[in-house]
């Protein structure tokens, strides 16, 4: 005979504020089959998950219905404590009083009733449940890192270093990412090619990390632990081994006027090109949409000059088939384009540009090799405009959020503009100045008083065009909101940082959530922020969403923690809350008849075929079969079965029933 | 072809230049327009600043007008009333129950089928293809286009142009055989609405809009709407006065340069 415990929970007031929970322990303790009925302040407490052993083991329960928040938060809390008081840990159920009813609700006699109601059905269900065996499955050791900026690099470094495997996964010719095209960087303006590059190279030496540039994420199929990835490695046009990187091909190719993706489109580069002279691999690829030969069918000059024959013009995308463990996705961001901007002129402007192309006119190794020069003519600009928050909270543009690194970055840029050119003026426009971080604030401040940067609190309505000068048309609001009006030379926008293209089908791809601007979605905003709802995919870097370097190389760790924590064990255990097809005795086996409609909408393509064979080996039925370790218990195929072949363990059709026939019934 | 239009007070008052021209292109390449029966003032600045209610309902009427005399596409020649009246259908659209409640203060099946065009729209689609066949004397000259505040904006209800640096205007004038010259001050604010009662503050800004116009070089600058000429023209003596300039710059309706 069953003997059920109930334990009500005030969740402090959370729940007793509005449900008279001493009633409901009451009413409920007189139900048939419930040995055992009481209330406490915090059930998922110390004290109160004493309370759940002890009463297991005195009153020789057969179950327990914990009546307190939502299974998601604390069902592992009270299963624990079951097992520990003696009790198979799927014999205890949730009533769910605070998602469902207290907080929802009034305070008054219905709010009550509804509580009773809603453990009743629990009741009813516990008193079917099974005892149930968590299911062991294995652990593939070896990590995949999806993209290899510096949230990528770091990563992939720490898990290799802590002795797992890595293979990583960059879409572009080569890894680096966004801080490859960075001059240098704030908070202390050190060179960022300087400290990037070691690590690059170190990622490509690395004995545990395999590395596959031009290659994309084909598939991603399985669960934490067993993943099958497939992998595109885009044809280069190239044998990598017979390659010396001499790039001679890359001087000889005729093609030479495409514009430079490295350079942001300030540079021009042939079609086999190296995308920057420190990359890694230091290999070229050859750009099949501008390459001659591939569009006309004639060339072929890098072929005729390549000393050791390593170009390829036959060679086909490769797939690589990957047994993955844990995978974290580092793809980075983009940002806006000054065409995005119909009131900076809709990019037409040659001298409004971005602060991308800001770093590259930076940099050392930029098309100016680090001379302030605008595009348009090439001269020195003597007056230069920043605008902030270029489409960053800005509801119209649709992009309420702060884009986090630009308040930092335009104050770098105003920097280096003063360090390169002493008598030019830097003027930024900002909204506010967001420079939350160590040694930032004063950054900004050196910006002000140290480089004479001057900063103007208001927007920009528009920017001009005049006898070739910009005319940058703002507002100073903490002049009483005066116009202001600057005849410029160039101007930069802080344009927002937005998700990668691409970022949305990758996501797809690997079942996790994104939210409504493609940035990928973290488990928890606070509790698990490098967690994706996807059990063994994590995150890092600025895929989620706009950050530093400091703030990427982080979560990285972070990231590379959890897989590393992941692969410290031999094998995961999982809820056996899995489908099971029957089995009967010979001759029929199974009520199943074998239509395998079951297994055309399984989502998890977790359903199998069994054969029942004679002693010689004659298949007498083929019947279907539920491969535990993919079934994610989602039970479709459970309605659609036509022969009720289907169960689900710990949610079986009869429980529900049970649930249901406990509601209807009168109390 | 036959088409409606909605004259409104402009036309047949201070811009009735425009209206002769309109007229004259509609004659010259053979449509013909119906005026809408019985029109009625549109509201213009002044009904939606005191009372919905009554700025939609006067619209609405005319659209009511034009469904019932079977006038599917009508012309509105003022940048103000074509404003107006795409406004008002648009929210009516949006919201059945003011729509009801509108056909009743007007006292008229409304159903907001009619299709509105503003005369950029109607040249494009009407003269435009039977330029070729018709054209005497091209339009060599290098013109700014200005558009004003209305033609092009509530830009997500008008659903017209793009609201910053607008182009149909340019590409019309283009194919006039004209040069448009690059003009930021094309939506830049003309004083609108202040002509009568503070012609300094029409002065100033119409002043800024014609200086860039004749810095850039320009021959003539183009509008589709009689206030934005009433401001830029009528008032040349007072901004000659506020900036003392000697601008002459001409300032022609669209459909003037077409007919020229
Ligand atoms: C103008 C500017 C200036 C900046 N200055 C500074 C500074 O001074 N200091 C500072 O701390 N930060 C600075 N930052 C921020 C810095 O660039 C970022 O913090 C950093 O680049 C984030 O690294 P990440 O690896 O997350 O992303 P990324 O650098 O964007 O790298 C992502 C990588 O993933 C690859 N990838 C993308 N999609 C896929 C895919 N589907 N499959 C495979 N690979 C893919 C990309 O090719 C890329 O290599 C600046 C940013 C900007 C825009
Ligand atoms: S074949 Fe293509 S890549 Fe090679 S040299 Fe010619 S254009 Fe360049
Ligand atoms: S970081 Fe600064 S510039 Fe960037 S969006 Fe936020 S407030 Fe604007
Ligand atoms: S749907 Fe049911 S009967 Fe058909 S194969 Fe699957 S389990 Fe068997
Ligand atoms: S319960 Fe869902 S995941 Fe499991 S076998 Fe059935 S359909 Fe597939």
């Amino acid at each position: 005979m069953a003997r059920i415990g109930v334990f009500v929970c005030h969740c402090g007031e959370n729940i007793s504020a509005t449900v008279d929970c001493g009633k409901v322990a009451d009413t409920i303790g007189k139900l048939k089959h419930v040995a055992y009925s009481t209330e406490y302040k915090y059930m998922c407490s110390d004290p109160g998950q004493t309370l759940i052993k002890d009463a297991i083991r005195e009153h020789k329960l057969t179950g327990v219905v914990v009546s307190a928040c939502s299974p998601r938060m604390h069902e592992p809390t009270f299963r624990k404590a079951c097992a520990e008081g003696g009790l198979n840990p799927f014999l205890c159920e949730m009533a769910n009083l605070r998602e469902h009813c207290s907080w929802v609700h009034e305070k008054n006699e219905l709010t009550t009733e509804k509580a009773i109601d809603i453990i009743r059905t629990q009741v009813e269900k516990v008193k079917l449940n099974s005892a149930l065996q968590p299911i062991r499955v294995p652990v593939t050791k070896t990590s995949m890192v999806i993209g290899g900026g510096i949230a990528g690099i770091q990563a992939a470094l720490d898990i290799a270093n802590c002795g797992h495997k890595v293979v990583m996964v960059e879409r572009s010719p080569s890894i680096g990412g966004h801080m490859s095209q960075l001059s240098e960087t704030f908070p202390t303006l050190d060179c960022s090619q300087c400290i990037l590059t070691p690590r690059m190279v170190e990622v490509a030496q690395h004995p545990n990390i395999t590395l596959y540039t031009y290659a994309e994420v084909e598939s991603v199929e399985g669960f934490i632990g067993n993943f099958k990835v497939k992998i595109r490695k885009k044809a280069k046009s190239l044998d990598e081994k017979a390659c010396t990187g001499c790039g001679l091909c890359t001087t000889k190719c005729p093609q030479k006027k495409i514009p430079n993706e490295f350079e942001q489109g300030m540079g021009m580069r042939p079609a086999i090109y190296v995308p920057f002279p420190q990359a890694v691999p230091n290999r070229p690829v050859i750009d099949k949409e501008h390459c001659t030969y591939y569009i006309k069918g004639k060339c072929k000059v890098c072929e005729i000059v390549c000393p050791t024959k390593a170009i390829r013009f036959d060679q086909p995308d490769e797939i690589l088939d990957l047994e993955i463990g844990a995978i974290v996705v580092s793809t980075g961001f983009d940002i806006k384009h000054a065409d995005f901007f119909p009131e900076y002129g809709y990019g037409k402007y040659k001298d409004v540009i971005d602060g991308l192309q800001f770093e590259r006119l930076a940099s050392a190794s930029g098309p100016t090799a680090g001379a302030i020069l605008r595009p348009s003519d090439g001269q020195v600009p003597k007056n230069i405009v920043f605008i902030a928050c270029a489409g960053s909270r800005d509801p119209a543009k649709g992009i309420a959020y702060c884009s986090k690194i630009c308040c930092m970055y335009t104050a770098k840029h105003a920097m280096l503009y003063k360090h390169k050119v002493h008598e030019g003026n830097a003027h930024v426009f900002y909204m506010d100045i967001r420079s939350g971080g160590k040694n930032y604030d004063e950054f900004v401040r050196r910006a002000i008083e140290e480089d004479y940067v001057n900063y103007i609190r208001g927007r920009v309505s528009t920017v001009y065009e005049r006898d070739g000068k910009l005319i940058v048309k703002g507002v100073d609001t903490l002049l009483g909101a005066q116009p202001v009006e600057i005849v410029a030379d160039m101007v930069v926008l802080a344009t927002a940082g937005v998700a990668n293209p691409g970022a949305e089908e990758l996501a797809q791809k690997l079942h996790v959530s994104y939210d409504s601007h493609k940035f990928f979605a973290e488990a928890h905003p606070k509790l698990k922020p490098v967690e994706t709802n996807t059990a063994g995919i994590f995150l890092a870097g600025a895929c989620q969403n706009p950050k530093d370097i400091p703030d990427s190389v982080s979560q990285a760790s972070g990231a590379a923690v959890k897989v590393a924590a992941l692969f410290s064990q031999n094998g995961l255990t999982r809820e056996p809350l899995v489908a099971f097809v029957n089995r009967t005795a010979p001759p029929m086996y199974s009520t199943c008849v074998g239509c395998f409609l079951c297994q055309s909408v399984c989502p998890y393509q977790a359903i199998e075929r069994e054969d029942f064979k004679t002693r010689d080996g004659k298949i007498i039925k083929t019947v279907a079969k539920i491969n535990e370790g993919l079934c994610q218990g989602c039970g479709t195929c459970v309605a659609l079965c036509r022969s009720k072949s289907i169960d689900l363990y710990g949610y079986s059709n009869n429980q529900v029933y049970a649930e249901v026939v406990a509601l209807l019934n009168e109390f | 072809m036959k088409f409606g239009i909605y004259p409104g007070c402009s036309l047949t008052g201070s811009a009735r230049d425009y209206n002769e021209s309109v007229f004259a292109l509609a004659e010259a390449f053979e449509l013909e327009f119906t005026q809408i029966p019985d029109w009625n003032c549109c509201g213009a600045t002044a009904a939606h600043n005191l009372n919905k209610e009554l700025s939609l309902a006067l619209p609405a009427r005319i659209l009511a007008l034009a469904e019932k005399n079977g006038l599917d596409e009508i012309i509105v020649p003022c940048a103000a009333c074509y404003s107006r009246l795409v406004v008002t259908q648009h929210e009516l659209k949006k919201d059945p129950e003011l729509k009801n409640r509108i056909s009743e203060v007007i006292e008229m099946d409304y159903k907001g089928t009619s299709r509105i065009l503003n005369v950029i729209e109607w040249i494009d689609k009407y003269i435009i293809p039977q330029l070729d066949a018709k054209i005497v004397n091209q339009f060599r000259y290098k013109v700014a286009c200005y558009y004003g505040c209305l033609l092009v904006r509530p830009n997500k209800v008008l659903n017209y142009d793009r609201a910053e640096d607008p182009q149909t205007m340019d590409i019309v004038m283009t194919k006039l055989g004209a040069t448009p010259i690059d003009y930021p001050y094309k939506t830049e604010c003309c004083g609108a609405g202040f002509s009568i009662s503070r012609t300094d503050i029409v002065s100033k800004l119409s002043g800024k809009i014609i200086e860039d116009a004749e810095h850039r070089g320009a021959d003539a600058i183009i509008v589709a709407c009689p206030m934005c000429h009433s401001n830029l023209d009528m008032r040349r003596p007072d901004i000659n006065k506020y900036w003392k300039t000697e601008y002459n710059i001409p300032v022609i309706f669209v459909t003037q340069a077409i007919g020229q």
